[in-house]
């Protein structure tokens, strides 16, 4: 073992020949060999209350031999191609970019508007690898590309237009023109967070169809775990307390509004500010006994409170039913129009539309749009305040702040207190959306989830945990066609993910106080969640 | 009394396992400072990899129980070994220069990846296995009840006691354990003055998947009944049982153990067996409150 360690090791450093290509992928190939002979070459079959192994060594060395070919090709092209690239030039230049850009809605566009495209490529590649189920997975692949395209050409568009937008209103006269001085790439750059939220405002109108009604709500489903990043975010990222119970606050906010509505029958709209509060107020009881704690003794008695939460919620029968979740809860209304076929006070009734079902779907994506805005809109007010720049001295170095008078107490319990109001308005969405809700959804997994959006964004950046949010949530909802392997490529690509970019999707961050003049730092000067 | 005694056998058992899987959490967060969140999920590999064994020894004809225990008991911890090598050598080390947050997502990441994984090669469904290790003696016997200890709980008993004191001497009196206390104290001097800190960090991962091999194996043997969801439940509260001991602290990840274990089965024999859980996390939370250390743990000097 020892001696596989130092080759390993050794070989990236020593020289560069393929023959240690060669040596690095053979040693990698007889680990995973070791890894898989076991648990992939003998199968438990359930027969009759017992088990029987089936053999499947085959498969255990193909696997191998599939890591060992990675290894090779990763050595001999990536890796040692990489070190020697980075000294040269920049990967892509601009008329590269606009070229890809061309090219990709070219693509994109043929593939997803023409029906019989990607039909015609299906039965092709059926035909090449003689099996039908080649059929469905070059269907698949092309539907995911082409959905890629696509989506990185509206993006893009959405880009160029707002930077457009800002050069008129700066040739008019209006706004400042500060970054006059930079390059056209870096311009349109800085436009990406507008841009995306004019997507998000035009999305409705963007994807029409069949579609909409299933767009739209993986849409809402983003959203709400960008809106639960960002109030993570507040904890984890700015105040520097790494939360793994986060979910626990998510859960009291949907179960407030789920018994309210279903008991007293109040309004989602009356339900909503005191579901925030009841989380927060859970924050604060949560976070009183925490206060002494700090890093991983704090991260394991928030895991704790967030599982006895939940198992507080699946045996306490008499209040939420128990693993049968409470149903029946009631939707949210339109200024006190439903959104029913039939009934006295409808939407469709009131404004003389013909009855369409994507009328509410629309309606909740714009209520969380507009709930996720708000905590975005609050988070920034509140980081350029006192207390926002106390949470952040906190992150940076506790001992320091308590020798300038800054009271620990207070700016912990709030930074919880809030983070969890914002958990909370986005379970009584959840709620209200799903129409149901049990103890299953607010498991460990999800808190797990929202940890790695905010912590893969960019622990701190706003922007990071929306592409993160999109990156994983989305990500996942592409891959359902690939059922059972979904999991695995979720949990694989947080691994190189993480990897890749330690810091982070967005790796600089905005000083909230300056002197003279604005400019990012970078992420690695900021410290992490210590608690 | 004799239900107490029962009781108290019982725990001891369940707290042993938990210890086993604690150590392992406890020795990686002495050395690199990192909840090793894919440890309980390496313990569910080990108890399938122990269980596919036995069925491969059954299936070339070896039964005579202590040779087929002794070898799924090596083999599984050579193969589980492998495991926890692999994960460290991809998800942590290229990682161990970067901010502590990072290996804790990959942790939780590679932990999603085994369980989806090992449901994959070996599907969602209960692997029961009939009972290995039968028998028993009993201790105390009334009308109302029999206190019995079965032999599969004096082997968890006996292997447990035996490996933490080769574990105690192999890192207080090797050569290995020096160099590890010598990593976890200061990791640049340590290299500076000739210890190979790659390579002791992967063998403490290689041994804190050893011991959850060992774990896994003896939960098998216990309940009969495992799935690849095991991992979790089993995880969390082996990390509880080392947090509470105080982290870092060898001794205590078994005392945590133990004493996690006592609470469980104690809460479920008195009270009820649904709130156990949670009975077993509020100790955790008061200790902490009056402890913030845990029970053996170093206090932790505040620097500026």
């Amino acid at each position: 073992m020892a001696e596989a360690v130092g080759g390993v090791i050794g070989a990236r450093t020593a020289d560069d020949s393929i023959g240690s290509a060669v040596k690095d992928a053979v040693i990698t190939g007889l680990i995973a060999f070791l890894l898989f002979v076991v648990i992939v070459g003998l199968k438990t079959e359930n027969a009759q209350e017992r088990l029987v192994l089936v053999n499947r060594l085959g498969l255990a060395v193909a696997l191998a031999a599939l890591a060992a070919g990675v290894r090779l090709l990763l050595d001999l092209f990536f890796w040692r191609g990489a070190r020697a690239r980075a000294a040269s030039e920049p990967l892509l230049p601009a008329g590269s970019i606009i070229l890809l850009l061309g090219l990709s809605y070219i693509i994109g566009a043929y593939f997803f508007i023409v029906p019989g495209a990607s039909e015609g490529l299906a039965t092709a590649a059926a035909d090449i690898f003689g099996a039908e189920e080649w059929r469905a997975r070059t269907r698949i692949a092309i539907q995911l590309l082409s959905f890629a395209f696509l989506a990185a050409f509206v993006v893009l568009t959405a880009m160029g237009l707002v930077l457009i937008a800002r050069r008129a209103l700066r040739l008019a006269g209006i706004g400042a023109g500060r970054e006059a001085s930079k390059s056209f790439l870096a311009e349109l750059g800085a436009q990406f967070g507008l841009a995306l939220l004019v997507i998000a405002v035009v999305l409705p109108l963007l994807v029409v169809g069949p579609q909409q009604r299933y767009a739209l709500e993986t849409a809402s489903q983003v959203l709400t775990y960008i809106m639960l990043g960002w109030g993570l975010n507040v904890v984890v990222g700015l105040a520097g307390l790494l939360d793994l119970g986060y979910v626990a606050f998510y859960a009291v906010g949907a179960y407030s509004y789920a018994l309210i509505g279903t008991q007293f029958g109040w309004s989602f709209w009356v339900c909503l500010p005191l579901a925030g509060m009841f989380a927060a107020l859970w924050g604060i009881i949560l976070g009183f006994p925490v206060l002494r704690l700090r890093g991983d003794y704090l991260a394991i008695v928030t895991l704790a409170f967030g599982e006895i939460i939940r198992i507080v919620l699946l045996n306490w029968y008499s209040l939420t039913n128990g693993p049968n979740g409470i149903s029946r809860i009631p939707r949210v209304t339109f200024f006190g129009l439903d959104f029913d076929r039939n009934g006295e006070n409808t939407f469709h009734g009131f404004f003389g539309l013909e009855f369409d079902g994507v009328h509410r779907v629309i309606f909740m994506y714009y209520i969380i749009l507009c709930l996720a805005l708000l905590v975005n809109f609050v988070t920034m007010r509140l980081r350029k305040l006192p207390i926002g720049r106390a949470w952040e001295a906190l992150r940076e170095d506790e001992i320091a702040c308590r020798s300038l008078g800054i009271n620990t107490v207070t700016t912990k319990l709030t930074a919880f207190a809030i983070g969890a109001m914002f958990a909370g308005f986005a379970g009584s969405f959840f709620a209200t959306r799903q129409g149901f809700i049990s103890p299953e959804s607010f498991t460990f997994h999800e808190s797990a989830l929202v940890l790695a959006i905010v912590v893969l964004g960019g622990l701190g950046s706003q922007l990071g945990i929306v592409i993160a949010a999109v990156a994983l949530i989305g990500s996942g909802e592409l891959f359902r066609d690939l059922e059972e392997y979904r999991m695995l490529i979720f949990g694989a690509s947080m691994v190189a993910i993480m990897v890749w970019r330690p810091r982070g999707f967005v790796s600089s961050r905005m000083p909230t106080v300056v002197l003279n003049e604005r400019r990012a730092i970078s992420g690695s000067h900021v410290k992490e969640g210590a608690g | 009394m004799e239900y107490f005694i029962q009781q108290l056998i019982n725990g001891i058992t369940l707290g042993s396992i938990y210890g086993l899987i604690a150590i392992g959490y406890t020795m990686v967060y002495g050395i690199i400072g990192m909840i090793n969140f894919a440890h309980g999920d390496i313990f569910m590999v080990g108890a399938f990899i122990a269980l596919i064994l036995f069925l491969f020894l059954v299936s070339l004809g070896i039964f005579a129980v202590p040779v087929a225990l002794l070898v799924v008991l090596l083999l599984g911890m050579f193969f589980t070994s492998i495991w926890g090598w692999t994960l460290e050598r991809i998800a942590y080390r290229p990682l161990r220069t970067s901010f502590r947050l990072a290996p804790l997502i990959t942790a939780i990441g590679m932990s999603i990846v085994l369980q989806n994984f090992v449901q994959l090669a070996q599907d969602a469904r209960v692997k029961p296995l009939p009972p290995v290790v039968r028998g028993g003696y009993t201790l105390l016997q009334s009308e109302a009840f029999t206190v019995t200890l079965s032999n599969i709980q004096i082997l968890i008993i006996v292997t447990t006691t035996a490996l933490m004191m080769v574990f105690s001497y192999v890192i207080t009196k090797t050569s290995l354990g020096r160099a590890q206390r010598a990593c976890e104290q200061d990791r640049v001097m340590a290299s500076l003055v000739g210890v190979n800190v790659d390579r002791v960090i992967s063998l403490t991962f290689v041994m804190g998947a050893a011991l959850a091999a060992v774990a896994g194996l003896m939960y098998l043997l216990y309940y009969g009944v495992i799935d690849f969801f095991i991992g979790f439940v089993a995880g969390i509260k082996a990390f509880t049982a080392a947090v509470l001991g105080g982290i870092g602290s060898l001794p205590g990840a078994m005392l945590g153990g133990l004493i996690i274990g006592l609470i469980e089965v104690f809460w479920a024999g008195y009270f009820t067996t649904q709130y156990k859980d949670v009975a077993a996390f509020s100790i955790l939370v008061i200790v902490l409150i009056f402890l913030p250390s845990g029970l053996l743990g170093k206090p932790e000097i505040e620097k500026v």
